[in-house]
Order: structure tokens, then C-alpha cells, then sequence
């Protein structure tokens, strides 16, 4: 019944789909900058968006932090815009501004009223070059990012634990290092650091411009060449190339103690390939392979098998990201119930892996997730600014304007077939890090 | 030259009309259920926001925890589906049923396309109506709870904001965790469940907000679908929480090496008439933004923490004038006196005519930034009601900030801030900080 429903359905969106191509307009600047215009006029609001193609992964070894750090120091003035001043015209003008910082890219935005984008992009254009800082921006900056480390990471059993994690699983490319810096590091970080990691990486052809909102494609080009058109290109910008991992030959495990573990559990990354330009039908496999495992808990199969047949987990999860420049991991999580010990737990994860490889996939299900993904895009139209970032995240990443918008359909198009194929390749524990988070050190260190 | 050019933005900013574009039809069902709505046809989607007043504080003597765990349960199965069969008709409709409850109110958060919207809600009305409450669904669910509540007792923010609120409310419900404790949890049985939903989910204290592809006609019709048979009447609400906290320092030792402090003394009401007053004045001292005093002199200046931050915070039952802060354990009491200082300098000069008039341009300005989307749009909606205001206030608010004063904002700061009122409860090994009592 509910499955004859589901499929009606996936015809009538398909229809309703291709409509959302005609609001996304992309041009690229004279100096290379490419733009990317996203219209909706139901509020009159824009988000206006720089992307650059440098994050953590791209630092030079022994000053990890130096991306983040930068992007503090971002909002420390021009001779235009002295400090805090940024900040306060955004305000000003009912506005919102923050950046963010990953291993691929550095991400500035505003959320402004729509008639407010000239003042944006005059100030974001002017700290692409302008940047200003003194001795003292950067070491009161310092604190604060030192205190953030403390907040995100010092102050967090779990998240100690997932840079042990990645540590592990990446021996030789940067994804190893945690995006905001090992803490040793960030205290030597320095003004000159900065400034040099700003003048290699911060130039327009290394960027890209979103705007997403009630703006109109024409006026946002002569804008753009207006303010971004006169900065001129960095001709010495060098291809992106990162030290790659070696084949893994040899399964990685750790144990992580903590007294303020209060939920112990185990989690398994396995190495695995991410979305890649013009090819990313094994990275939509495996996005349903993790919805399949440990999406939803009362349908999956490690919620069924883990969490409702057996009571071994309180709680299962695979997650897996595709939008990474190099290779990303693929990851499993099972928080053990009362009573069961963190080997019991794994033990049952790989028994239900191993019952999940010979059972397939689950059809009723994977019509299920065809359906989400389908319905995913249409609610995604509600969020401007969440569209905004999936065309940012994607450009920013190596990927094309047809990449982003090829990706619902290139999801729909794949089999169970593709997804057991795409699971055979993955599950290889001598290419897994198995970690375990656990309250107290184990008496003695398992295998 | 450039200095010149954004005078002429400025002025023009606060030149322009500002608009909140949004239509709120004020419906009442066949029935008899009054919602809230804003019709928008763009994308064929709706939004549906729903509250039932009281939430968590209206927990039985002796049964902390019923509410929160009855509201876990009410997508763990309801009618003739199971939790297992019951999440998967939901995902194979692509619709969000969300559920979630708060010390003040339970929150049940929907979005359906509009193809199958009739099937969401026929859904959704077996769990707000027939939920199963079966043996192994409370079990699984309970054993989350637990794990949160263990977790809870692990995490220094929580930590932070339990002990104040314990010492400020003592036995009113806002005074404990709506999780309860893990003996209270694990004493909760079926008929105690059955008892939670009937004292929260009934038809006298509901609050209904739509937005997104549906007339008016459509979601009279909806309403009653969904609605009709459920109680009249449910448990009376909790009394007024007296506030019982003084000025001082509590320490909560606890080895982590950020100290993470929560602080704050009573506020005021959302009804009071000094409340936008009161708004337009914590969003120079402390509210978000990198602009705000807390912020300017706590991590611009002097680079002390992450972020730093003050809240208005009125409840149904009690009002709050709130803060928070990390830094690390050695510097979290240079932290803490800035903290005092900004408070003592504000309650006695309150706001420069400078300060004042870049708030007022920003609030104003922000203001319609806010209706960017049917799921924004119906939560803003909600809030609205919740805080007994009418459809018109879209369309007032700004002049309302506006008319705000310098001597209103400092006859409000000295009434409202309390330096000396201050209680820091502070998680950690803080250097130089010890309790006050």
C-alpha cells in the first residue's frame, strides 16, 4: 500500500524538480572568480558568501591552526574597514556575519537585507587583499582561539577522541590534523604565519562568490566586477595537491579512556572514496549504504538487528560524508546497552555487518530513502542560505555547478546492485580504524 | 571619501520602510481550534508548529521525568503500527515528525509535502492519540534517557546550568532536570505515562501555527482531523517560582581544564511593560553578535574566551536575567570581574546615545531578516502566541524599538541589572574562585 504510494509520488516530484535549475545563474570573473547566483524572492533577504579553496589540510606541516587562526584574524581590519568595523556595518545594517573553517576551504558570509549587497561585497573585496593586523591582534587572538580549542576539544572526552581517531586513520595526508590546530602549535603561531598563508591563498581566483536570495543574476555580475573584477589574480597559485595516504595494510585500533566518558562506545572508520568531479556514483552508493546501515534507528539494519531484535545497543549510527577534495572515511557507531561490554558490542556490529553482506538490500527501505532524498531537495528550497552553502561547499571542494545539480539524479539512478558492490569495497578491516571511548583505561590492551 | 559614502548607507537604512511581508490569517476550525497561518504556494511543502503549554513542569509529584519520557515515546509506535512500522511510514511519506518537550512547553515540529500531507497527518493523529506505550519501546527509550541523564552528569555546561537553576528554584519543577533522576526514570511505569500525556496534551492549552502551501479552508479541515478528541482539560499549571539565589560564587570542582561558568539574578516578565526596554538594552550588553560590551571586553580586548554571552530570559513561571562564559580554569576569574564591571557600568550609566541608536538600526533592521522561510516563519509564529501577542505586532515591533529612550534604558538598567545580585556558578578548578557562602 504505503509502497505503490511511494512511487506515484517520486513521478509527480521528478516533474517538479528541473524548475530549480533555472534559479541558479554561474559566471566567472576576468580574474577568475567564479559566481554562483541562487534567486528566491519570497523574503527580502541575500546571503552573501566568499569561499576559498584553502582549509586546514593545506598548511604547511608544524603550523596546523594556521587556516582558523587566519580566519579570526579576518575580521581584525583593512585601512578602510579599521576593527570591529566589519562587524558593526554588518550590524548596522540589521545584518549577520560569520566565517567557518574546514580541512578544503575558508568560508565567509553575510545575511543582509537584499538592497545591502553593495556594502558587502565592498568590504568583503576589500579584505581579500587589505587585511591589517597588528602584534597585539594576534596574540590577544590567539587566546581566543586557545579558549575555543578548550570549548570545542579540551573540554570534550568525545571529541579528544575523534582526533586520536583520525590521527589513526590518516597516516600521511593532512585530514590528520584537527582543523583548529594541535594545541602545542597554536601557541606558536604568528603574525608572519598568517600573513604569508593570507597572500599565497586569499586572491580571487582561488575564490568563489555566493549569493543566494531576493537578487537578481545581472545585478549581482556588475557588482561583482565592480568590486571583486579590479583584484587581480594570484599567477603563482599552485594546484592542490596534498600528501595521499598509502594503502593501508594493517588494521588500526585504539582505546581511549577518559573519566568523563559517561556513554562509552565504539566507532569504526573505514578509508573511502569521496564525491569526484564528473564521478560520483560510488560516493551516492555509499550514501545510502550509511542511510541503510544506521540512518533512521527503528529501520535500519544495525537498528533492527542491534537495537530492536537484540538489546546490545542503545543506540546505532553510519555516517558518511562524499563532500571532501581527498579521500573521506565512512564510519559505524555502536553505543552499547546497560550490561554489555564494548566488545560484545563490536562482536554484534560485525555479525550484523556480515549478515547485512549476505542478506542485501533491504528493497522496501531503499525505496524509502529514494523517497527522502526526493522530498530532501524540495524542503531544501525552503533554506536559502543551506542552498547557498551546498553550491559553496561543492564548488569549493573541486566539484562543477553540473556536479551539484547532477547529484539528485545520479542518486535516484542507483541499484541495490551498486550499493552491495560499492559495500564489498569498503568493508575491509585492515583498511578500518577501530576505536574504542571507553570510562577507564582496559586492564590489559585487547588483540 | 568612504567615510562619507556609508553616513549615506546608514541614513538611507534607516530611511527605508521596513517590512515584515507576511500575511497571518488567524483561523478558527469547524471545531473550534484556532490557529495561526501564512499561506505561501512557492514550494509545495507545509510547515506545522504545535504546542501544548506547561510541557515538562507539569510532571506528577513524585513522577519527574513522566513527560519526557512519554514524549519519546510518542514515535515509538501508535494504533496498529509499531515503533519499527511506525517510523517507517513516516520516512516513506519524506515527512518530519518531530517531538520535544521543554520546563515550559511540549513542541510537536511537522513538515509534509503537500502530495501526501493527508497521510502525514492521518500519522500524525494516531500518535498524538493512540500512542502504544508498548513494554520494549519504553524499555529501549528509558535506557536513553538514563544514558542522557549520565551524560548530563558528565558535561560541565549542564553542570553549570543545573546547579543554578537548584539553587534558584529549589522544589519547583524549574529547580530539577525534566529528565528526571536515574531512580525516578527507572520507577516510572506504563499507567504513569498514560497519566503524563493526559495532564500536557489537552485542547485547553494548545497552540497551532501553519505555513507553507494550504488555504485556509484546507487547515480548518486539518485541525479538526487532528485535534478533535483530545481532552478538554489537563493538569492546572505549575505556581510561580520564587527565585532564591543571591549574589556570590558557587564552585562545582570538576576536573576539566575550561572552567565553564553560568551566572545570572531575576529578570523580568514578557508582559512587563519594560521589556522591549529591557531587550533593546542586553543586546548591547551580551547578546549575540561580535559587537556586543561582554563580548568587546571579554574576548576582543583581551582574548579571555571563545564567547561570551547575557539573555533575557523570561519563563511562564519565573523570570531571568542570564549569562555564561568559558575560559580556562587560570583565567575564568579575571573573566568573571570583567563580567561584574560591565554589569555595575551599565546599571549605573546604562547605554550611549551612540550605542542606542546602532542597536535600534540593527533590531530594526534584523527584524524582517527573520521571515526567510515556512519553517522560520511558523516557529516565529508560534513564539508570538506563546508570548500572548497579536498578528499586528509584525507590523508595530519596530516602532516599538524605536521609541525606546536613553532614560528609559537607564531607569531599566538600574532596576534591572544587580551587580552585586550576580550569583557565577562556576564548573571546573577555577584559580582564585572559591563559594561564597
Amino acid at each position: 500500500m504505503l509502497r505503490r504510494l511511494g512511487l506515484c509520488l517520486i513521478l509527480a516530484l521528478a516533474a517538479a524538480l528541473p524548475a530549480r535549475a533555472d534559479e541558479v545563474t554561474s559566471f566567472t570573473l576576468d580574474n577568475g572568480m567564479e559566481v554562483v547566483v541562487i534567486e528566491d524572492h519570497r523574503a527580502p533577504v541575500a546571503v552573501h558568501m566568499v569561499w576559498y579553496r584553502v582549509g586546514a589540510a593545506d598548511e604547511p606541516a608544524g603550523h596546523s591552526g594556521i587556516a582558523h587562526f587566519l580566519e579570526h584574524l579576518m575580521f581584525k581590519g583593512t585601512e578602510a574597514f579599521p576593527a570591529g568595523r566589519f562587524s558593526e556595518l554588518v550590524e548596522a545594517n540589521g545584518g549577520s556575519d560569520n566565517a567557518f573553517t574546514s580541512w578544503d576551504y575558508t568560508a565567509y558570509f553575510q545575511r543582509v537585507a537584499a538592497d545591502r549587497l553593495d556594502l558587502m561585497m565592498e568590504m568583503e573585496a576589500d579584505r581579500m587583499t587589505g587585511l591589517r593586523l597588528s602584534e597585539e591582534d594576534v596574540s590577544t587572538e590567539r587566546g581566543v582561539i586557545l579558549e575555543e580549542r578548550n570549548q570545542r576539544t579540551e573540554n570534550s572526552a568525545g571529541a579528544l577522541f575523534g582526533e586520536e581517531r583520525r590521527a589513526a586513520q590518516y597516516m600521511n595526508h593532512p585530514y590528520g590534523v584537527p582543523i583548529i590546530g594541535w594545541k602545542h602549535e597554536i601557541e606558536l603561531l604568528s603574525r608572519e604565519n598568517a600573513l604569508g598563508f593570507y597572500r599565497t591563498f586569499y586572491a580571487p581566483n582561488n575564490a568563489i562568490l555566493v549569493v543566494a536570495g531576493d537578487v537578481d543574476p545581472d545585478e549581482v555580475r556588475a557588482l561583482a566586477e565592480k568590486h571583486y573584477g579590479p583584484i587581480p589574480a594570484n599567477p603563482d597559485l599552485a594546484p592542490r595537491a596534498r600528501p595521499q595516504e598509502p594503502p593501508q595494510r594493517a588494521e588500526r585500533r585504539l582505546a581511549f579512556a577518559d573519566p568523563r566518558v559517561a556513554q562509552p562506545y565504539v566507532m569504526r572508520t573505514y578509508l573511502a572514496p569521496e564525491r569526484d568531479p564528473g564521478d560520483q556514483r560510488e560516493a551516492a552508493a555509499l550514501s545510502y549504504l550509511a542511510e541503510l546501515l544506521g540512518g533512521e534507528g527503528a529501520t535500519s539494519f544495525l537498528g533492527t538487528k542491534l537495537t530492536f531484535e537484540s538489546q546490545t545497543a542503545l543506540f546505532t549510527s553510519a555516517f558518511y560524508d562524499g563532500l571532501s577534495l581527498d579521500d573521506t572515511t565512512f564510519g559505524l557507531v555502536v553505543a552499547p546497552a546497560e550490561g554489555v561490554s564494548l566488545q560484545q558490542a563490536e562482536d554484534a556490529l560485525d555479525a550484523a555487518l556480515a549478515e547485512f553482506m549476505a542478506q542485501g538490500v533491504d528493497e522496501e527501505l531503499f525505496a524509502s530513502l529514494k523517497m527522502q532524498r526526493r522530498a530532501a531537495d524540495i524542503y531544501a528550497r525552503d533554506n536559502i542560505q543551506g542552498l547557498a552553502q551546498r553550491y559553496g561547499e561543492a564548488l569549493a571542494v573541486g566539484m562543477s555547478i553540473e556536479d551539484v545539480q547532477g547529484w539528485p539524479e545520479i542518486l535516484q539512478q542507483v541499484t541495490p546492485e551498486d550499493v552491495m558492490a560499492a559495500a564489498r569495497r569498503l568493508f575491509d578491516r585492515d583498511r578500518a580504524v577501530t576505536g574504542w571511548l571507553m570510562r577507564e583505561a582496559p586492564q590489559e590492551i585487547t588483540q | 571619501m568612504i567615510r562619507l559614502a556609508h553616513a549615506l548607507i546608514l541614513t538611507l537604512a534607516m530611511a527605508l520602510p521596513l517590512r515584515a511581508e507576511v500575511e497571518i490569517q488567524e483561523v478558527t476550525s469547524p471545531g473550534g481550534i484556532d490557529a495561526w497561518l501564512v499561506e505561501s504556494h512557492e514550494i509545495p511543502m507545509l510547515a506545522l508548529e504545535i504546542r501544548f503549554r506547561g510541557g515538562a513542569s507539569l510532571d506528577a509529584p513524585g513522577k519527574r521525568g513522566a513527560i519526557n519520557l512519554m514524549t519519546g515515546l510518542l514515535e515509538e509506535g501508535a494504533g496498529d503500527m509499531d515503533a519499527r512500522a511506525f517510523a517507517a511510514a513516516r520516512d516513506g511519506l519524506a515527512a518530519d515528525i518531530g517531538f520535544d518537550v521543554g520546563a515550559d512547553m511540549l513542541s510537536v515540529s511537522v513538515r509534509a509535502l503537500t502530495e501526501n500531507r493527508d497521510q502525514v497527518m492521518a500519522l500524525l493523529r494516531l500518535a498524538l492519540h493512540e500512542p502504544r506505550f508498548d513494554a520494549d519501546a519504553i524499555e529501549r527509550v528509558r535506557g536513553q534517557v538514563l544514558s542522557i541523564i549520565r551524560s548530563d552528569e558528565k558535561d560541565p555546561d549542564t553542570i553549570a546550568a543545573r546547579t543554578f537553576d537548584r539553587l534558584a528554584f529549589g522544589d519547583h519543577p524549574y529547580g530539577s532536570s525534566l529528565n528526571g533522576t536515574p531512580d525516578s526514570v527507572a520507577a516510572l511505569t506504563r499507567d504513569d505515562l498514560v497519566e503524563a500525556k493526559a495532564r500536557v496534551m489537552a485542547r485547553d492549552r494548545l497552540i497551532v501555527s501553519a505555513v507553507g502551501d494550504i488555504t485556509a479552508g484546507e487547515l480548518g479541515a486539518l485541525l479538526d482531523g487532528l485535534f478533535e478528541g483530545l481532552p478538554e482539560t489537563g493538569a492546572p499549571m505549575p505556581p510561580q517560582a520564587e527565585f532564591a539565589l543571591k549574589g556570590g560564587v558557587t564552585v562545582v570542582p570538576f576536573d576539566t581544564p575550561q572552567a565553564v561558568a553560568v551566572f545570572g539574578h531575576e529578570g523580568l516578565k514578557r508582559d512587563d511593560p519594560d521589556f522591549i526596554t529591557a531587550y533593546v538594552l542586553n543586546e548591547v550588553l551580551g547578546a549575540g553578535g561580535f559587537t556586543s560590551r561582554l563580548m568587546t571586553e571579554v574576548r576582543e580586548k583581551r582574548g579571555l574566551t571563545y564567547g561570551v554571552y547575557s539573555y533575557i530570559y523570561p519563563m511562564d513561571h519565573a523570570a531571568l536575567m542570564l549569562g555564561q562564559v568559558a575560559s580556562a580554569n587560570d583565567r575564568v576569574a579575571e573573566a568573571i570581574e570583567v563580567i561584574r564591571a560591565e554589569w555595575q557600568k551599565a546599571a549605573t550609566e546604562g547605554l550611549t546615545e551612540e550605542e542606542l541608536a546602532a542597536v535600534k538600526t540593527y533590531l530594526t533592521g534584523a527584524y524582517p531578516l527573520r521571515f526567510d522561510g515556512n519553517g522560520p516563519i511558523a516557529r516565529i509564529l508560534t513564539g508570538m502566541q506563546l508570548d500572548g501577542l497579536s498578528p499586528d505586532y509584525v507590523r508595530t515591533r519596530n516602532a516599538m524599538i524605536e521609541a525606546v529612550t536613553l532614560e528609559d534604558i537607564r531607569r531599566v538598567a538600574g532596576e534591572l541589572l544587580n551587580p552585586d545580585g550576580l550569583h557565577f556558578v562556576v564548573v571546573g578548578r577555577p584559580a582564585g574562585l572559591e563559594s561564597t557562602h
